[in-house]
Order: C-alpha cells, then sequence, then structure tokens
C-alpha cells in the first residue's frame, strides 16, 4: 500500500468542565470581567496522542466511556478542531458517527436518500448511479414516497445504514454504527464494515464490542484517559484491555444498613479455592459467593442465586432452600452467612450478571443485582468462534464418521 | 451465518491508491484574519442547495394553503396598514397608491427578516449536522439565505397585479430589481453569521432577534416614507441599510423618490457587517461542535 492515510501527531484536546454545554451572556460578561477565560475548569479529552494509519489498515479503537475514544473521530473527521498538534487525512474521509445524520421525518424516503447522501458527502450524481443499490439494500421499494415518519424503527435503521453504505470515501471513520438494530442488522452491518476494509479503504472504528473489533480490524488501539495506553495487533491489545480495564466487580461490597433484617454484605467471584478471579475464563468452574447478615430471627429463611447475561436472559437460577431442603436458623443474632454455589464451565464466554435473592417461601426479602462480570473466551479459542451468540457452551463431543451400510447396520444390530 | 457472506454492495470501483491525493489537516487555528475557502465552498454547494432545498419542503409540508401563506400573511398585513396608517393615519405614501407603497416595502422586508431568522438559528437548528460531520459551516447560514427567495419571487405576480389594480405603470427601473434583493440578502448574511455565531454560545439570540427585528423594521420606511427625513440626517438614517434597500425595492416597481447619495452609507455599512460576520464566524466556528 502507499503510504500512510493518517498521521497523527501530538493531539490534545481541551474542554471545558462543568454547566451547560454553552455560557450564558452573563456568565462570559462575568468571566471577562474577573479574566478571561477563567470561567469554568478544563479537562484534556486527549493529551498528546501520536499515531500513523496505513492506507488500507483497519485500526479498532477501544477504551471505557470518557476515555476520548469519540474526541478522537471527531478530530478526525475535522468536525472539531484540536487544541494543541496535528491530524491530518490524506482522501475523502467519511464519518459515520450515527447513521440517518440529518434525516427528516415528514420527508419522504426518496428525498431523505438524497438529503443524507449529500450530508454524508456524495453529489448528486453519485447518489442517482447508486440509488437502486440502495433501495435494495434497505428493502425499502414500496415506501419509496411514504414520509420517513411513518416508517418503523428497523426500516428507518436499514434505510440510514444503507446510504451510509453506499457512501465511497478512501476513509472510513465509524462510531459504535453497528450498535444499533436486530441482530440480523447488525451482521450485515458488520459485514459491510469488512467489506469496505477488504476494498482497501482505510478503517477507523470505534466500538465497545470486542468481537467487532477483533473481527474487523488487524491493529487496535487503547485509549485510556485521553492517552494512547496500547497500540497493536488487536488480539494483544484487547486482552490486555480486558484484564485491566473492563469494570466488572469480581468482588462488590455493600454499605451495611443495621435497620435491616436481612442485608447483603458483599459478593465476590471466586475459583475453587475461594481466589478472587479477576479475569474468569469460560473453561474453568466458578464460584460465585455472597456474604449477608441476617438480624432477625425469620423462620424459613433461604437463599437463592441468579445468573442472567446482559440482555437479561436468566441461565441460571438455584434456590439453596430447595436443594437441600434447609433453612437458615441463626444460633445468636445478628449472625453473618456466607452462600457459595460453583457453577461447572457450561456457560458461553460473555457478559453475565448475579442476582442474588434471600427470602422466604412467602417471599423476597432482598433481591439485588449484585455484580457483573465477563466471562472470556477459553485459552486456545478464536474470537470468531467466542463470539457466536450462544448461551450455553459445556464441553461437548462431536463424532461424524462416514456412514457405511456395514457399519449402520452393526449400530443397529447393537442397538436392537 | 458468518457476518459478510449475505451482504453483496456492488458500490465501489476500483480503488486508485496511486492516485495522488492531498492531505487535509486539522490542527489549531491561528491568524486574525481567517482565510475564505471559495473552491471548497463551491465544491459543497449542492450541500447548501439540498439544506435549503429541505427547508421548502418542510415548511408547508401537511398545510393545506402550502405556500400561498407565503402571500397570504403579507397581504392581511397590507390591509391592515392601508386601513390604519394610510386611510385613517393618512399617512404619506410620496404618490404611490398605500397599498402598493407598503406591499412593496413588505415583500423585501418579509424576505430580509426570514432570511436573517433564518440564518441565525441555521447552526442551532442544524445542531445534529454540526456535531456528526463535517462541513464548511458557512454553508449552513448561506442555505438559510434562499428559501426566502421563493417567497419572493411567488409575490412578484401579486405585486403585478397591485399595480394593474392601482394603475401603476413599472419603467426601465424595473431591471434593478434583482440588486435590491441581493442587498437584502447581504444585509441578512452579515447580521445572520454574527447572529448563527453567537447563538451557538448565546441562546439569547432566540430572544434577541424577535425584538431586534421589530424595532428594525420601523426604523425601515416600510409603513411610511423614507423622505420624512431630509437634509444632513439622511446619512445617518441610512446607517440602517434597509432604509436604501426598501426605497430602491420600491422605486424599482412603482417609482416614486429614488436612493440618494446616502446609498453610500448603506452599502459601507453591509460591507463593513458581512465582514465582520464573516470573521467572527470563523473565528469561533471551529468551536461550534464543543459549545453547541
Amino acid at each position: 500500500m502507499a503510504g500512510s492515510a493518517i498521521q497523527v501527531a501530538g493531539v490534545s484536546k481541551r474542554y471545558r468542565l462543568g454547566g451547560g454545554a454553552y455560557l450564558t451572556l452573563r456568565e462570559s460578561l462575568a468571566a471577562i470581567m474577573r479574566r478571561r477565560g477563567s470561567a469554568r475548569e478544563t479537562m484534556w479529552a486527549l493529551k498528546d496522542v501520536s499515531f500513523d494509519v496505513d492506507q488500507g489498515e483497519a485500526i479498532g479503537v477501544i477504551g471505557l466511556n470518557g476515555a476520548g475514544k469519540s474526541t478522537l473521530l471527531r478530530i478526525l473527521s475535522r468536525i472539531t478542531e484540536p487544541t494543541e498538534g496535528v491530524s491530518r487525512t490524506r482522501g475523502r474521509v467519511g464519518a459515520l458517527l450515527e447513521v440517518g445524520t440529518g434525516f427528516h421525518p415528514e420527508l419522504s424516503g426518496r428525498e431523505n436518500i438524497y438529503l443524507n447522501g449529500t450530508i454524508l458527502g456524495m453529489s448528486r450524481r453519485e447518489i442517482r448511479g447508486r440509488f437502486d443499490e440502495i433501495v435494495d439494500f434497505a428493502g425499502v421499494e414500496q415506501f419509496l414516497d411514504t414520509p420517513l415518519k411513518r416508517y418503523s424503527s428497523g426500516m428507518y435503521l436499514r434505510l440510514a445504514f444503507a446510504v451510509a453504505a453506499h457512501v465511497d470515501p478512501e476513509i472510513v471513520i465509524v462510531d459504535e454504527v453497528l450498535a444499533v438494530g436486530d441482530v440480523q442488522f447488525r451482521e450485515k452491518c458488520l459485514g459491510r464494515m469488512s467489506e469496505f476494509g477488504r476494498e482497501g479503504r482505510t478503517v477507523v472504528f470505534v466500538s465497545h464490542d470486542l468481537g467487532s473489533v477483533n473481527q474487523l480490524c488487524s491493529r487496535t488501539m487503547w485509549l485510556d484517559h485521553g492517552r494512547i495506553r496500547a497500540d497493536g495487533p488487536t488480539a494483544d491489545v484487547v486482552d490486555e484491555y480486558v484484564q485491566a480495564a473492563v469494570p466488572r466487580g469480581s468482588l462488590t461490597t455493600f454499605a451495611e444498613d443495621p435497620g435491616k433484617p436481612v442485608q447483603l454484605l458483599a459478593a465476590a467471584l471466586t475459583d475453587d479455592e475461594g481466589t478472587v478471579l479477576d479475569a474468569p475464563r469460560r473453561d474453568a468452574p466458578i464460584t460465585l459467593e455472597l456474604r449477608f447478615v441476617v438480624r432477625d430471627r425469620i423462620p424459613g429463611l433461604s437463599v437463592s442465586f441468579m445468573v442472567e447475561t446482559s440482555q437479561g436472559v436468566r441461565v441460571l437460577d438455584e434456590d439453596w432452600g430447595a436443594d437441600t431442603g434447609g433453612t437458615l436458623i441463626p444460633s445468636s443474632l445478628p449472625q453473618e452467612y456466607v452462600a457459595r454455589l460453583t457453577v461447572p464451565p457450561i456457560l458461553s464466554s460473555g457478559d453475565y450478571v448475579f442476582v442474588a435473592w434471600v427470602g422466604t417461601e412467602f417471599g423476597k426479602i432482598v433481591q439485588q443485582e449484585v455484580l457483573s462480570f465477563r466471562l472470556l473466551p477459553a485459552r486456545d479459542e478464536t474470537s470468531e468462534a467466542a463470539s457466536r451468540g450462544r448461551v450455553v457452551q459445556p464441553t461437548v463431543r462431536w463424532e461424524v464418521v462416514q456412514a457405511t451400510a456395514a457399519v449402520g447396520a452393526a449400530g443397529r444390530e447393537q442397538v436392537g | 451465518m458468518q457476518p459478510g457472506d449475505d451482504v453483496a454492495v456492488g458500490t465501489v470501483g476500483v480503488r486508485h491508491p496511486e492516485r495522488e491525493l492531498a492531505w487535509v489537516e486539522n490542527a489549531p487555528s491561528s491568524g486574525w484574519f481567517p482565510r475564505l475557502d471559495a473552491r471548497e465552498l463551491w465544491r459543497e454547494r449542492e450541500l447548501a442547495l439540498v439544506l435549503a432545498l429541505k427547508d421548502l419542503k418542510v415548511r408547508y409540508k401537511q398545510t393545506f394553503f402550502g405556500v400561498a401563506w407565503a402571500v397570504l400573511q403579507p397581504l392581511v398585513a397590507v390591509v391592515i396598514f392601508s386601513l390604519l396608517l394610510g386611510r385613517a393615519a393618512g399617512l404619506p405614501s410620496g404618490g404611490i397608491p398605500y397599498p402598493v407603497f407598503s406591499y412593496t416595502g413588505l415583500v423585501v422586508w418579509l424576505y430580509f427578516s426570514a432570511a436573517t431568522s433564518a440564518a441565525a438559528q441555521s447552526l442551532v437548528d442544524n445542531r445534529e449536522l454540526v456535531t456528526k460531520v463535517y462541513f464548511p459551516r458557512l454553508l449552513a447560514p448561506l442555505a438559510a439565505m434562499l428559501p426566502g427567495l421563493v417567497d419572493v419571487a411567488v409575490s412578484l405576480p401579486i405585486i403585478g397585479i397591485f399595480l394593474a389594480v392601482w394603475s401603476v405603470a413599472p419603467s426601465y427601473q424595473l431591471l434593478l430589481l434583482p440588486a435590491w434583493v441581493v442587498a437584502a440578502l447581504l444585509t441578512a448574511l452579515g447580521v445572520g453569521l454574527l447572529l448563527a455565531a453567537l447563538n451557538v454560545r448565546y441562546r439569547d439570540v432566540r430572544y434577541l432577534l424577535p425584538f431586534l427585528l421589530q424595532v428594525w423594521f420601523f426604523a425601515s420606511p416600510i409603513v411610511y416614507t423614507g423622505s420624512v427625513v431630509s437634509g444632513g440626517w439622511r446619512y445617518l438614517y441610512a446607517v440602517n441599510p434597509m432604509v436604501t434597500t426598501v426605497t430602491g425595492f420600491r422605486w424599482s416597481i412603482a417609482g416614486g423618490r429614488p436612493p440618494g447619495l446616502e446609498a453610500l452609507v448603506s452599502l459601507a455599512i453591509v460591507c463593513a457587517l458581512l465582514v465582520v460576520g464573516f470573521v467572527y464566524f470563523r473565528r469561533v466556528e471551529r468551536s461550534f461542535a464543543d459549545a453547541i
């Protein structure tokens, strides 16, 4: 490939903090009286960021909320200027910071395609040339002359992405566009994104979805508090990031409230020796641990643990009372308890929420989401395999053989 | 299903990596007098047209009378002005029948007033665009100048009817009519640039604007004739460029007294407004996306 397409050198961006997005006239006047520029505290959204992107390279940008990812994209796409440093781009930049920018609900689908396409930098001629493809991609032929406000949200999204997918820039800058719509639509978007890459375009892709980043980008940059924390092969950077930065409590504690008859004190995710797991993997058993205090004598008290996916699907619901027939009978009050539930390696990698319940057969006394955690893929697993969207992934055994008549007959005889 | 399997987008022609592309730089702005990148503005002219077209289309959606509203409102105003000010109060109109007099003044004024308001709101109303895409920001107020021109065009036949009814015959100066519309446009652009940029930071503009335009209306010779100001005062009066524009527009259609030498004062003011508006707009535009 012919050299770099993006050069960022020492870019920093400072923002004013606090208050509304803009100063009122009075605030400004007051600031002028006091002295210029002292009106608000400031913070650096980006600090001394430098990197180059080769032409045709796809780079992922990851980091926590507020790490400066969006600011970086806005500087790359010239929406805002840096406070210091220079960002240079070579070729037409298509910034897809949002799908459907400028869509107007009163206008028809056809009119909105032209409006949105022009906003994204296409000429009228280009849009006319691709009009049929856009309509095809979106699948909205019958509704072309219907006002956009009558579209379902799904149609709206499809149309918006269809326009965005047909822009023809040398550099594509994408911010979380994929984080919308149903699974199928997301797959379609993702497919188009990787096509952008295959077509030799330079792609900058910001996402919280590490699976997508992994799939699209060979190189990834991790922004942390406005600085580049790591920049390298995606697998390495994502792994480092997940280990260090993903704010999942493997351990949470709760403030004490002596007024409550039953109160949760702490929850943790441990291995079977009781060590808190910072980076639990799906191929090892995990233990959910809950510490709580009982202050009143409550007959028939029992405990339940539930595990839900981050989409809210309940995958486990285990009731200690039901399993053992036991109830908690404190010998003295208040009494602290520790409950542990060991889950064999059956869950797939992904995000989960641990919900704890303490109550009697008459109902709950406490129910609380006590911690959320991410199960990492197994050590040798490809991220592609890990991102297939299943809920359980127990150890299974496959057998595929050529079914010859002899084997089949023998098998049947044995079974019979 | 593997992502990408079912996607077939045949948009892309052959890439040309060998094509020499220019570097575009984004760095902190410096220098006192900003540069006008006319080439870029011209390249992006379609965006201005599309935005203007959108405003036009949206404006009269789901209205019964549609574009007739552009005519109806000033007509009602003219009836009221003619009865109250022309007949009852007997304001002088320089020999032109009062309905013709006030309608001509009103048409050019309404264009100016609509264009100024639209320009002042152009960035704030397109907040989504400003924060999500790059485009030369000047395009927003420029595009806001355009839809009002349609109203002017729609009003012209009505002016013709007025002239026929009150038997006023236009003369050769009718050819200058577009020049006065351009004058109104440039004045609106100068003021609009300034207000649009201020509006990003200080939403006070929204409240200031109607008040400003109301005062400006009475400071311009729309319902009364400018010849009530005489002698050297004319030059001071023409500090309001709309004095010259309204007088000139009316003169082009219905005759009467043409603008005199004091028009030069108006011209200077319009130029000054444009420069100040442009400089201020360009100086603060890079931070629009942060401040809006």
